[in-house]
């Protein structure tokens, strides 16, 4: 009870085969405060974070909860030290509802029967005072991704717990979403709660965090108090070096009509409207279209729509002149589109593949990569060295590591690598440096800068503002299935924009 | 660079133990004064008979290794084959019929007879994929269904027809021994021991099933549909397809080890019951404790027949033989639990992320 820290770890040390992921970090959590870590892909976070929650072992170091030594062999005993976490990829059962989700593992039971009626008050007490907005019996795989972080939290919170953990909370929330997200977070901290906040945001933790801890290659660089440091130095330690977030680019030269939409339009669930409505645009080569909106208006549907993974009601999408509305998402994928999907663990990856076999996800069955039906493995490994090597990859196990156990950032940076360096004529990317720390983003834009200097047509969907800012030729809003707006980023307002994106302008296009 | 994970070798070896351990304690309680003896017998078995008794290992792992294999393939692309049984039976009936009604096949008789026998059982499994791709139900429903459904039909047919019938004993006819599957000098080596050809083809059947998971196109897209649908889809792998091709041929892979087994010579016949045969669900077992990989399914196939053949000389120390069925199911239970184990293995190794 006597110490001033809620949480110190000293000298931890783990290592995953060759790889040292943490290298005697010591780390002090004072009560009551809001504590950042900062660092790169690989650096070590989650898997710091995971040790403090029991699911790794240190091979050195101890961990002391409120002052007293604890040996942290499970999540159930970090549970019951007060210690709770949210997950970088959320753990929660998909048909289950939010209520049954939230007490999973602690259930109130009476003869063996569940009872849900105190749990249901309980947690409807907590959510009102936190204004969580959320409904309890709703389906999990029915809401969004904000929603399920709202039942994570709700989950600590119900089961009382004093220290929380969140590993990149905010990499899948929409910048409103975000904007809530801040508030609960110095809710919580009034409170009296203790936090660990991982991001690669940098602004976040300006605005919210007292003090971060900086990791590089799994060892401390530095502990900082926010207030000190700008932005910048911030983003130095981590990388070690100076890191532009904006993009240098020559204006662009945009040649023939590569990606042509016509009056798409995708149909909603039963009974509910059309996802799409009637959405016609170009995309040129050597240009970069963003779509920008707010999460929820469509986007996902009609980038899947484009590349095959959904039906069409109706309309048509040309790519190169071909109609391509009904062709096969192999067809597509051959030479032509280039897609960095939304969810990396849904659709992107096969976790259970090494990074070798993700690598040639689309072209495994290629002349180059196989000879009569069997897979040419060291072409394969030639190929997947050379990308992993180009977009740093990190893993401990080379080629051969089963991306299940690579950090976040590194499984998003497998996918752009992959689809960037596969042949193609358009791209189509989602949110491509979700999750990545300022480097990497750096390094990510002016791949696609120089996707598009090479003719090829880019289009970008995006939640973050400054991301399309950065990157795009030509903005277009998409709200509630429809492109409402077309802009030139040189010369919009920010705020215009914004009206646009939240439906309460809107211009009449023929074609976007 | 590759590391071998030696953490499932691990997991299986421990449920064997654990397994063996407990059934040593259910002998002390049977029967304390011969227990130790009785033990050293199911441990030493068939070697006591010497080739003999190895011979008739190989006979029995041949189905189980099959089964197995089937049932591990379908695993490793995400399915779970319970019908095996079924198909089991359908190949059965296949090679029975060809062998009975084809006699003018002469030498190739039986070879003809086991593609029968896999045709069938790819059917009967292609049934259960087509349903499950096209109308999206559960295989697991679909496959014990068909295995009734496969029960019903044999008998039915083979009564139906004078030439397959034998209806002194309600049961299929005798096979020519020209329709046999040929014993190639396998019954010199091992001397009255009714081991044949089959334990080759086994063990080169699950050969194939390891090189098309592990090194082909083919088995990249199974693998990969199992692992991850939606990633398959969005890699352009037809799912439909690949779960159909996995079905069939799991089921032919039951298949052939029916009809091996019912052209081996040794008074196997088709019974008018209405009992499922366990070949399928034994090839659960063997599966499990081979983690679904071909290669390590060949020795589990051999161990739990090693145990099989253990179990017969038990008997001679007034145990029941059904001693050695308990102490094969404790080991499957505990390989069941091999997940488990694994994770628990993992985790004190701390490698168990997520
Ligand atoms: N279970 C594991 N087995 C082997 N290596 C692992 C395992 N988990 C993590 N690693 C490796 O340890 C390093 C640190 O991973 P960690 O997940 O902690 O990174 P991170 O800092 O959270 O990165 P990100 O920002 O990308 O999420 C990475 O190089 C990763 O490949
Ligand atoms: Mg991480």
């Amino acid at each position: 009870m006597g110490s001033e820290y809620a949480i110190e770890m000293k000298h931890i040390t783990i290592k995953f085969g060759n790889l040292v992921a943490n290298d005697d970090v010591t780390l002090q959590l004072k009560k009551g405060e809001i504590h950042a870590l900062l660092g790169e892909n690989g650096a070590g976070k989650s898997t710091l974070m995971s040790i403090l929650f029991g699911l790794y072992h240190a091979d050195k170091g101890e961990i002391y909860v409120n002052g007293v030594k604890e040996n942290i062999t499970d999540p159930l005993v970090a549970n019951k030290l007060g210690i709770g976490m949210v997950h970088q990829h959320f753990k929660l059962v998909e048909n289950f509802t939010v209520l049954e989700n939230i007490i999973l593992g602690c259930e109130d039971e009476k003869m063996g029967l569940l009872r849900m009626d105190k749990a249901r008050k309980k947690i409807t007490e907590i959510s009102s005072k936190y204004n969580f907005d959320i409904d309890l019996d709703a389906k999990i795989e029915n809401i969004t991704v904000g929603m399920q972080q709202r039942t994570e939290i709700l989950k600590m919170l119900y089961r009382d717990n004093n220290i929380l953990i969140f590993d990149e909370p905010t990499a899948v929330l929409t910048p409103n979403e975000i904007d809530e997200f801040m508030e609960i977070l110095k809710n919580l901290k009034a409170e009296g709660k203790s936090i660990l906040f991982i991001s690669h945001k940098l602004d976040e933790i300006k605005k919210v965090a007292d003090k971060c801890t900086i990791l590089r290659l799994g060892k401390v660089v530095n502990t900082v108090n926010c207030e000190d440091c700008t932005k910048e130095q911030l983003s130095e330690m981590m990388v070690g070096r100076k890191v532009s977030l904006k993009v240098d680019k020559k204006p662009a030269t945009p040649g023939d009509v590569v990606l042509k939409v016509r009056n798409l339009t995708i149909a909603g669930e039963k009974g509910h409207k059309d996802k799409v409505e009637n959405v016609s645009l170009d995309v040129r080569s050597g240009e970069i279209v963003c779509i920008a909106g707010i999460d929820g208006n469509g986007q996902s549907e009609f980038v899947k729509g484009l590349t095959g993974l959904m039906k069409v009601k109706s309309g048509k999408v040309y790519l190169c002149d071909e109609d391509i509305t009904y062709a096969t998402v192999r067809h597509r994928n051959m030479g032509l589109m280039s897609h960095i999907p939304e969810d990396r663990h849904r659709d992107g990856l096969v976790l259970d593949y090494s990074v070798a076999k993700n690598v040639v996800l689309q072209q495994y069955f290629d002349k180059e990569f196989s000879k009569s039906g069997f897979l040419d493995k060291n072409e394969i490994l030639k190929y997947t060295h050379q990308i992993m090597k180009e977009y740093d990859i990190r893993s401990s196990n080379g080629e051969y590591t089963i991306c299940r156990a690579m950090s976040g950032g590194n499984q998003q940076k497998i996918i752009t690598g992959r689809e960037m360096t596969k042949p193609h004529k358009l791209m189509i990317a989602v949110q491509p440096t979700r999750g990545l720390d300022v480097g990497a983003i750096e390094y990510i834009h002016k791949k696609i800068v120089e996707l598009r200097d090479r003719g090829i047509a880019v289009l970008l969907v995006s939640f973050e503002l400054e991301e399309v800012m950065n990157l795009a030729d030509k903005i277009l809003v998409m709200y509630e299935g429809q492109i409402v707006g077309k802009f030139d980023p040189k010369t919009v307002d920010l705020n215009e924009l914004g009206l646009y994106m939240a439906g309460s302008k809107r211009m009449n296009l023929e074609v976007a | 660079m590759k590391k071998i994970n030696f953490t499932p070798l691990i997991s299986s070896l421990l449920a064997i133990l654990a397994g063996l351990v407990i059934g040593f304690l259910i002998l002390l309680i049977c029967n304390t004064k011969e227990a130790v003896p009785g033990f050293l017998t199911i441990i030493m078995g068939p070697f006591t008979h010497g080739l003999e008794g190895i011979g008739d290992v190989l006979y029995y792992a041949t189905p189980l290794i099959l089964c197995g294999t089937s049932v591990g393939f379908a695993f490793r692309t995400g399915l779970f084959n319970i019908g095996g049984s079924g198909q089991y039976l359908m190949g059965a009936f296949g090679a029975v019929y060809v062998g009975l009604m084809c006699e003018f096949l002469g030498p190739v008789q039986w070879v003809v007879a086991l593609i029968v026998a896999c045709i069938l059982g790819g059917i009967c499994g292609g049934i259960t994929g087509a349903l499950k791709a096209y109308f999206n139900v559960n295989e697991v429903i679909t496959s014990i269904m068909l295995n009734y459904i496969s029960l019903y039909f044999v008998n039915m047919t083979i009564r139906g027809n004078a030439m397959l019938f034998n209806p002194a004993r309600n049961e299929s006819r005798n096979i020519k021994e020209v329709a046999e599957v040929p014993q190639l000098g396998l019954d010199k080596i091992f001397s009255g021991s009714a081991v044949n050809i089959g334990i080759i083809i086994a063990i080169v059947v699950a050969i194939i099933i390891y090189i098309i998971l592990e090194k082909t196109v083919f088995g990249y897209e199974l693998k990969a549909c199992g692992f991850n649908k939606n990633a398959s889809r969005y890699a352009g792998i037809n799912e439909n397809k690949s779960i159909i091709y996995s079905m069939i041929i799991a089921g032919a892979i039951c298949g052939l080890a029916g009809g091996i087994a019912y052209l081996s010579g040794t008074g196997k016949h088709i019974e008018i019951k209405d009992v499922i045969p366990a070949e399928g669900f034994n090839g659960i077992s063997v599966a499990l404790l081979g983690v679904s990989n071909p290669i390590a399914i060949i020795f589990s196939g051999l161990f739990i027949a090693y145990l099989t053949a253990g179990g017969f000389y038990l008997q001679l120390f007034h145990f029941s033989k059904e001693i050695i069925d308990i102490i094969i199911a404790i080991i499957i239970y505990f390989s069941a639990f091999s997940l488990l184990v694994t994770n628990i293995i993992s985790r004190k190794s701390k490698k168990g992320k997520e």
